[in-house]
């Protein structure tokens, strides 16, 4: 629609401060709108025989400190150089230099096998975690060609110097085994500190191929 | 604040290519803002519907490569037939029908509303071994009036020839019998062909009402 289209009072709209401006339901007037929408693409990282991908609050344009109480991070098509390699991450305290934040962690998967054999919902005692390693987000992806794993983390407040830091995550990927696994973790960074980078990583060789993008919830 | 009260440097924006417009911090010029990763690009409602069908390039849809990642809502989805099981399948670019392979794992949780069942399991009636099925997210949605199912389905990189499609879904259904049911299901579209229709149906009689909205989710 042309500006010319516009009445006169279609553009007396009141000022507000970062807020966005749109047109409104009737599509002739203008009026502030809340900035967009609620979940902002931050980075994405895209995975080439990667040993590691990394996001560091104020670098390579990564935000990841108090501009949001809620950060998530997708990774989609994670593709292990290894075959049944664990997808894993952790948390930095200090910008990166190193990834050992205490953690305490839960995690379960459902499964079934592509013979209709094998299904189970199971806690698995030896993944979850009492420490400072990285933590697993999808047990065992398969390496071959049309396997991968999908899913998400949300990081809530962790820029936060009161409480720990809480997270929730979900995948689904493709064992090497040919089973379908929906893995489900979550836990906490047991640190008053703020973290401000987050690392992502398989257990055994390199992440092949795949993306992980960042968003900031407002 | 009038329109004639900006300054002429008001309007000096650096244009950035996807960015909305918005007042700066002071409220008194323009500036950039980020755009919205989460775009709605479609809303379904039904009204006694046998399917929904997302279709991309009908009806405005998209359903390819544009999006990474995309997202199902389903909001008060009420059967016409009570204790009905609500699911969806996909469709392959050039495929005919809604008959994908699918792998999938479900599990629930559930409560009744006297208090006297409760627990958490794996559900084998729900799931698939490269089957071909309609793939259920909820079990057996009541009809009374009260009664709908509700959730959310993710779908990754649906456009891709290289990748089978993960799904993942987290749903919450008011049971036939009187049951709060939340079900987990996660799986995958067992092939590399670009999946670019997702149908949605009870498995017996319509869907009386309801909404679905299909969102896309940027990565730049």
């Amino acid at each position: 629609m042309a500006i010319s289209k516009l009445n006169f009072n279609s553009i007396n709209v009141t000022p507000s401060a970062n807020a966005a401006i749109g047109f409104d339901s009737g599509a002739d007037d203008l009026e502030t709108g809340s900035g967009g929408g609620a979940m902002k693409f931050i980075k994405k990282l895209t995975a080439s025989s990667s040993a590691t991908l990394s996001f560091v609050d104020g670098a390579s344009s990564v935000v990841l400190d108090s501009t949001y109480k809620e950060y998530m991070f997708i990774f989609n098509n994670i593709h292990p150089a290894t075959n049944n390699a664990n997808f894993t991450f952790n948390m930095s305290i200090d910008s990166g230099s190193n990834y050992n934040v205490e953690k305490t962690t839960t995690f379960f998967y459902a499964y079934q096998d592509e013979g209709g054999t094998a299904t189970a919902l199971q806690y698995r005692t030896d993944y979850d975690l009492t420490g400072t390693g990285f933590h697993i987000l999808a047990a065992e992806i398969g390496n071959g060609n049309d396997e991968c794993g999908s899913g998400y983390v949300h990081l809530f407040n962790p820029s936060s110097t009161t409480f720990v830091k809480h997270f929730i995550s979900r995948a689904s990927h493709y064992q090497g085994s040919d089973y379908m696994i929906d893995n489900n973790t979550a836990g906490y960074g047991n640190t008053t500190s703020a973290v401000d980078a987050v690392q992502f990583k398989m257990s055994s060789g390199n992440i092949d191929a795949g993306t992980i993008t960042l968003y900031g919830i407002s | 604040m009038a329109i004639s009260k900006f300054n002429y440097n008001s309007f000096n924006v650096t244009p950035v290519a996807g960015a909305a417009l918005a007042f700066d911090a002071d409220a008194d010029g323009f500036s950039t803002a980020t755009a919205t990763s989460m775009v709605l690009i479609k809303t379904l409602t039904a009204s006694s519907s046998a399917t929904l069908s997302f279709v991309d390039g009908s009806s405005d849809v998209v359903l390819d490569n544009t999006y990474p990642v995309y997202m199902f809502k389903f909001i008060n989805i009420h059967p016409a037939t009570d204790g009905t099981a609500f699911s969806f399948q996909g469709n392959s670019s050039g495929g005919s029908g809604y008959n994908e392979t699918i792998t999938s794992s479900v599990f629930q949780a559930q409560h009744n509303e006297s208090g006297s069942a409760s627990s958490l399991s794996y559900v084998t009636s729900m799931d698939q071994a490269n089957g071909t099925s309609f793939q259920q997210i909820g079990l057996s949605v009541g009809n009374d009036n009260d009664q709908s199912f509700v959730g959310s389905l993710f779908l990754f990189n649906p456009s891709s020839t290289t990748f089978v499609k993960h799904f993942s879904a987290t749903t919450q259904e008011y049971y036939s019998s009187n049951y709060s049911k939340r079900y987990f299901t996660g799986g995958y579209f067992n092939t590399t062909s670009a999946i670019d229709e997702i149908q949605f149906k009870f498995a017996s009689g319509n869907i009386d009402a309801g909404t679905i909205k299909l969102y896309g989710i940027k990565d730049s």
